[in-house]
């Protein structure tokens, strides 16, 4: 009765998750999963590092701010750790998510304390890493500083010297480019397109401990497939 | 000796035939003298005997005289030595009519001996002399012949002597006759060896000669600086030099000198600062082009410039031994090679700045063009990295200099005058417009094709574009500065820095050639096309955005292509990403506005990726999907790079082979006028080519063409006409466009009273071609199309009224249209167009007014214009079509005048030139003249005087022809010309009755006529009669008096009359 039961709850759950993600069921249940491998520490619960892993590994976020604010914009209930539909919404997000999706995913990962605005301080923390090779010459923060202004001037669009959501979601209207303007935090076209084929490909039956492995073999076979194509 | 003879020795340009000399040079002065030195004392008492094999033998300048002595005997005309050779019994020595034979060195001695101070001439003389070019071999024979390669003909002979010894050790008969021929070939084989010795001593000699001219040049100069560098260091024990580097500022001229222009008149190419362990601490080099020499280095006073003098003469070859000779720490550093070597890597961040340098196709010039641009900064770069106190502008600069540089540098390396050139500006001169070489190709089918082609399009974008450049900071806007920080940030930033320093680039004017040019100057295109490189696609397309922009400017396009960025962006092509691929396409469109850079794109595949970008699904579907409207916005982008890069010929070939054709006549089909615009554009560049004209019309475009003409937009029917007006050579497009209704539209783009020259150059066009069908001039009759060509005779560009004035021409060929011209008053107009200067134009206003002179009053309007003394002087028009289309124009005229003896007459002069124009070596010129000729020669005056100008003889030479149309008017001006004294004799006497004879084998029946009306003439005469006869005239005239044609059948029976007549006439001679 009760493996009924939750075999019941468990269909809902998937239709319920189907029915806000818009994907197929048997991806939702790919996804949940997966989840549950993900899962090593603690059963249905996925935490920061767990998750940080996937998002190295699959979706080529590499930044350690971005990689802590993805996983708190997941994170719904800001519980530290990521439940079940979190992750699965979160990653549906990622790989069907509308532009307007993005737009409050990325606002979301930049808003470093979660006040609604983007101000320069956040910018500079977000950018200062990204001068690769900083002149010698020139005291590097400078050019950080030069950085935010470059950005604080494309993405405020109402001059309030703070970047609101609105602000944002026009400049992103208006170039597409500026969605990710603090940083990468969204998964490219290729990895989307590699990790999305992998769930859809993949059976729930054959799914082990050793699953990891095969799904590297699926990764590789699908890049391949995409360099193919 | 005669591998240097043959190599080294500097011989005149005649060297394979028999006058080549030997050069004045030092360097043969030097191989001279050694060659005498050896004749003079090299060869031993028994190599001197050896006889040769074949004499020697030259042209001397020695007299018997001056040979004379003990042992030669002197006889009239030689002088020959006593001595013979031992078994030919030839004299050793032989001068006879001052050629002189000699057979031993020892006689080649004596010679050089008595010759004296004309030694030195008479080796020479030997040397060139015509059989000795290989002296080896007539001394030793041929077995000893200087060849390529190895040569081992010393060691068989070796082999062979050994052989022999061996041989003659075992057998004893004959042992002494044989040791004497083995003592010979010892003999030879000992002077072949001193021969060979002499050669390398000859070759050594010459090399240290020509090494000594050597100069230096820039590329040393930065070559020798770059290994020094690396031989630089602080540290005393482990590094042979302190530091090297240039001096002054890093501007590099285009020929790569570093020193000021002033000075590089005296040689030099930079100024080295040299600091050494020990010595004089501070070297200061100048490089000139005789070499390494010393300067004073800078003078105090004046801040940064040199004192040129040299504290010293010495000079060096090149920078090591003048080092070694100044620094003792560094020529044992060298010698001991105990130093180390650093190495100077590029640092700069692999995401940005990536160099890509792996580009797997075959790149050619381009690339090569970048390796040398690298391979120059890289001192520079290198010196910019340690020297901190200078400022990093300036460094910007080699960036610029270095890619352009070295466009020119091929032509002049040495270029003096280097900072003229910069600036030099070369236009090339705008070939003739498009439509004007249309017409060319109407009418000289022979040669016209091919030039057609390339001048039709190829040509527009080809001017070198103005080169400026700022030299100094001074002035320079503030968007150079804010430009020069965000390529900054391209430069060492990650991707985020990189889409945030992209996004803000555009928010600059790129349309503004001053950010255009920044973006350039600050080194900021090698960044962006590098950026195409890398697997960011958003970076891709963040820099496809900008490179779209900037590329609108000329300078950018040479950039881009310099650099290698087409190679990149027909790479792109061929990406998933649609918002890639369309940027791409655009871009190219925008950088294949030159032939180089349209040359690159077919190289490199890019046509068959562009032809695939045309394909889209649906096109007009009534919901489009933001998917489907990508794809159709890709597919407008690849027509409109096709429309770029379809200016080139090969280029149409390409992309009609991947298909292109269908492909756009899909296209063509699409409602959006932005789509339509590059597809149209496309078919009409290629719709010069005959295949693509043919497909036009057989893929169904023209009513697409036709129905597009109707649109609103100019620049689309400016193209769909244009595309007409190429494709309407053909009968069936013409007849097409008619069935479409498309003549309506065209006659009515000209009444619509648009200013637009070009549409009204191509709508022109179209009617133009569309009138050479009959049908269609019925059709322009009734749109009342004359009155509006004719109010556009005048006051319009010359593409324009060419193509009038040929439509005018085609409408007057139906009568009732010469009426209407001269109605609406275009006669006079058409006349004043006479007097113009371009060609096409000529051609079509003489045809035109030719056509309007068949109606009696028209030529009435024309003489009293004086229009045919117009067309009489075009006759002295160097252009032959305008020569031909004038003395065509000229019959009708003729015809028509009403006293037109009197008028041909009163241009002096004229009669002359028409007849001298039967020297012509063109067809059409001929078959005019005389055509004009015929009816000149109607006036028996004019054809007196045209006889007393000799065209009997100049018509008799042409009959040779086997050119219808010529025949035709030749015999016609044959019969005509008859009516004058003995004219037919003198035919007869020149021999041109028998070929016209062969005429009545032609198939034309004009030739027939024509021919039979001469031979009627000529027939006048008995000995022609005679001569008709024997060519066997009376059978296929026979034939021709059966034509239903009453002209012929009436000459051709007059012929055989005169024939017949003749023959009674004869036959009662001889019976009475």
């Amino acid at each position: 009765m009760a493996t009924k039961h939750s075999r019941q709850s468990k269909e809902q759950i998937i239709a319920n998750l189907s029915k806000i993600t818009k994907l197929p069921k048997e991806e939702v249940n790919h996804l949940m999963e997966r989840f549950n491998d993900l899962c090593r520490k603690e059963e249905g619960k996925l935490n920061r590092v767990e998750f940080r892993d996937e998002l190295n590994r699959f979706f080529n976020i590499t930044d350690d701010i971005l990689m802590d604010r993805v996983f708190r914009a997941f994170d719904k209930k800001s519980c530290g750790t990521l439940r079940q539909e979190d992750y699965v919404i979160g990653i549906a997000k990622f790989l069907n998510g509308t532009l307007d999706d993005h737009i409050q995913l990325c606002f979301d990962v930049y808003d470093l304390n979660n006040d609604g605005y983007i101000v320069r301080e956040e910018m500079f923390q977000l950018l200062k890493s990204c001068l690769v090779k900083a002149p010698t010459e020139e005291d590097p923060d400078e050019l950080v500083k030069e950085l935010v202004e470059i950005v604080m001037k494309k993405l405020d669009c109402d001059h309030d010297g703070r970047v609101s959501l609105a602000d944002f979601k026009s400049a992103v209207a208006e170039d597409k480019l500026m969605l990710e303007a603090l940083g990468k935090c969204l998964p490219d076209e290729k990895s989307k397109l590699t990790f999305h084929e992998m769930i859809r490909m993949f059976g729930g039956g054959r799914y082990t401990s050793t699953g990891s492995v095969s799904m590297s073999d699926q990764t590789r076979g699908g890049n391949r497939r995409n360099r193919l194509a | 000796m005669g591998q240097t003879l043959r190599r080294a020795a500097q011989w005149t340009s005649a060297q394979d035939g028999s006058t080549g000399k030997l050069e004045f040079t030092a360097i043969n002065e030097e191989l001279l003298n050694m060659i005498l030195h050896f004749a003079e004392e090299g060869s031993s008492q028994e190599e001197s005997q050896l006889v040769f094999k074949k004499p020697l033998t030259w042209k001397t300048s020695l007299t018997k005289s001056d040979i004379e002595g003990p042992g030669y005997v002197v006889s009239y005309t030689s002088i020959y030595s006593e001595a013979t050779s031992p078994k030919g019994k030839a004299r050793l020595l032989e001068l006879k009519d001052g050629v002189m034979n000699i057979l031993t060195l020892g006689q080649a001695h004596y010679v050089l001996q008595k010759a004296g101070d004309k030694k030195m001439v008479e080796l020479r003389a030997s040397l060139e002399g015509k059989s000795n070019r290989d002296p080896i071999v007539n001394m030793l024979g041929d077995r000893f012949a200087t060849v390529e390669g190895s040569d081992n003909s010393i060691m068989r002979f070796h082999d062979e002597i050994t052989k022999e010894i061996e041989a003659l050790t075992k057998q004893t008969v004959n042992a002494e006759e044989k040791s004497k021929e083995i003592e010979e070939k010892r003999r030879m084989l000992s002077l072949r060896l001193k021969l060979l010795r002499l050669d390398e001593q000859m070759m050594s000699a010459s090399i240290i000669k020509i090494t000594n001219d050597v100069r230096l040049n820039p590329k040393i100069v930065d070559g020798e600086v770059m290994v020094l560098k690396k031989v630089c260091g602080p540290e005393k024990s482990i590094f042979a030099l302190d530091d090297i580097n240039f001096y002054g500022d890093n501007f590099i001229y285009q020929n790569g000198c570093r020193a000021a222009p002033w000075r590089q008149l005296n040689g030099d190419i930079c100024y080295l600062v040299i600091k050494c362990f020990d010595g004089p601490t501070t070297l200061n080099v100048t490089a000139n082009t005789s070499g390494y020499y010393l300067n004073k280095g800078p003078t105090n006073d004046k801040n940064g410039q040199l004192d040129y003098d040299r504290p010293d003469s010495d000079t060096y070859r090149d920078l090591v031994s003048l080092l070694k000779a100044k620094s003792p720490h560094f020529a044992t550093m060298i010698t001991q090679q105990e130093f180390t070597v650093t190495e100077h890597r590029d640092k700069d961040s692999g995401l940005s700045v990536a160099q890509h340098g792996q580009d797997d196709d075959g790149e050619h010039t381009n690339r090569s063009d970048r390796q040398r641009a690298n391979h120059k900064e890289q001192p520079v770069k290198d010196r910019s990295q340690k020297t901190q106190q200078k400022p990093k502008e300036p460094s910007l600069k080699w960036k610029i200099l270095a890619v352009e540089e070295d466009k020119q540098e091929r032509q002049e390396h040495q270029s003096k005058s280097t900072m003229d050139s910069i600036h030099k500006q070369r236009i090339k001169k705008r070939q003739q417009s498009v439509f004007s070489s249309e017409h060319r190709k109407n009418k000289e089918k022979t040669d016209g094709e091919e030039r057609f082609s390339e001048s039709s399009t190829e040509s527009e974008e080809e001017e070198e574009v103005i080169e400026r450049r700022h030299e100094a900071n001074a002035d320079l806007p503030t968007e150079y500065w804010q430009i020069q920080k965000l390529v900054k940030y391209l430069k060492g930033g990650n991707q985020t820095a990189t889409i945030i320093a992209l996004c803000s680039l555009r928010d600059f004017n790129l349309n503004q050639e001053t950010c255009q040019l920044a973006i350039r100057d600050v080194g900021g295109l090698e960044v962006l096309i590098n950026l195409l490189d890398t697997d960011e696609v958003k970076c891709k397309i963040g820099a496809l955005k900008i490179l779209k922009e900037i590329s609108r400017n000329g300078q950018i396009r040479r950039a881009i292509a310099d650099l290698g960025g087409l190679q990149t962006m027909v790479k792109i092509l061929r990406d998933q990403d649609k918002d890639l691929k369309s940027l791409a396409a655009e871009t190219i469109a925008n950088v294949a506005k030159f032939r180089r850079a349209r040359r690159t794109v077919r190289q490199h595949g890019g046509i068959k990726r562009l032809v695939n970008l045309l394909d889209c699904v649906q096109l007009n579907s009534a919901v489009m999907t933001p998917e489907m409207e990508m794809s159709v916005e890709v597919a407008r982008c690849g027509a409109l790079a096709l429309w770029s890069c379809s200016k080139s010929k090969k280029n149409k070939e390409a992309m009609r082979k991947a298909g292109a054709i269908p492909l756009l006549a899909k296209l063509l089909k699409s409602e959006h006028e932005n789509m339509l615009i590059p597809v149209v554009g496309t078919l009409q560049e290629c719709a010069s080519e005959p295949s693509y004209g043919l497909a036009i019309r057989t893929e169904g475009m023209i009513e697409d063409l036709v129905k597009n003409l109707k649109s609103s937009n100019t620049e689309l029917q400016m193209h769909c006409a244009s595309a007409i007006f190429k494709c309407a050579e053909e009968k069936e497009t013409r007849d097409l466009v008619r069935q479409y209704g498309g003549l309506d539209p065209l006659v009515g783009l000209l009444s619509s009273g648009t200013n637009d020259k070009q549409l009204l150059a191509a709508a022109t066009g179209a009617i133009w071609k569309c009138s050479i069908s009959p049908e269609n001039v019925q059709r322009f009759q009734e749109l009342r199309a004359i009155d509006l060509l004719v109010a556009l005779l005048t006051d319009q560009p010359e593409e324009v009224q060419v193509n009038v004035v040929g439509a005018l021409g085609e409408l007057a060929k139906d009568p009732p249209n010469r009426q209407a011209i001269r109605k609406a008053g275009g006669i006079p107009s058409l006349v004043n167009l006479l007097t113009g200067t371009n060609q096409a134009l000529l051609v079509n206003v003489t045809m035109a007014v030719g056509e309007c002179a068949e109606e009696p009053d028209n030529m009435a309007i024309i003489d009293k214009l004086d229009g045919v003394r117009l067309l009489w002087s075009l006759l002295k028009n160097h252009n032959k079509d305008v020569q031909a289309s004038a003395a065509w124009a000229i019959c009708p005229c003729i015809e028509n005048a009403k006293d037109a003896g009197e008028m041909v007459r009163s241009f002096v002069g004229g009669l002359e030139l028409i007849v001298s124009l039967l020297k012509s070596d063109d067809k059409e010129v001929l078959a005019a003249v005389c055509a004009a000729i015929a009816n000149i020669a109607k006036d028996e005056e004019n054809l007196a005087v045209i006889t007393d100008h000799g065209v009997v003889p100049m018509l008799a030479r042409l009959t040779n022809t086997n050119d219808d149309k010529l025949r035709r008017h030749l015999a016609e001006a044959i019969a005509r010309c008859c009516n004058w004294g003995n004219n037919r004799t003198a035919f007869g006497k020149e021999r041109a009755v028998a070929p016209l004879v062969r005429y009545l084998k032609s198939k034309d029946e004009n030739v027939h006529r024509s021919t039979a009306r001469a031979l009627f003439q000529l027939s006048k005469n008995p000995e022609n009669c005679i001569t008709m006869h024997e060519a066997g005239v009376v059978k296929p005239l026979i034939k021709m008096v059966g034509s239903k044609d009453e002209d012929l059948q009436e000459s051709s029976a007059g012929c055989i009359g005169n024939i017949r007549r003749l023959a009674l006439a004869n036959e009662k001679a001889r019976y009475s």
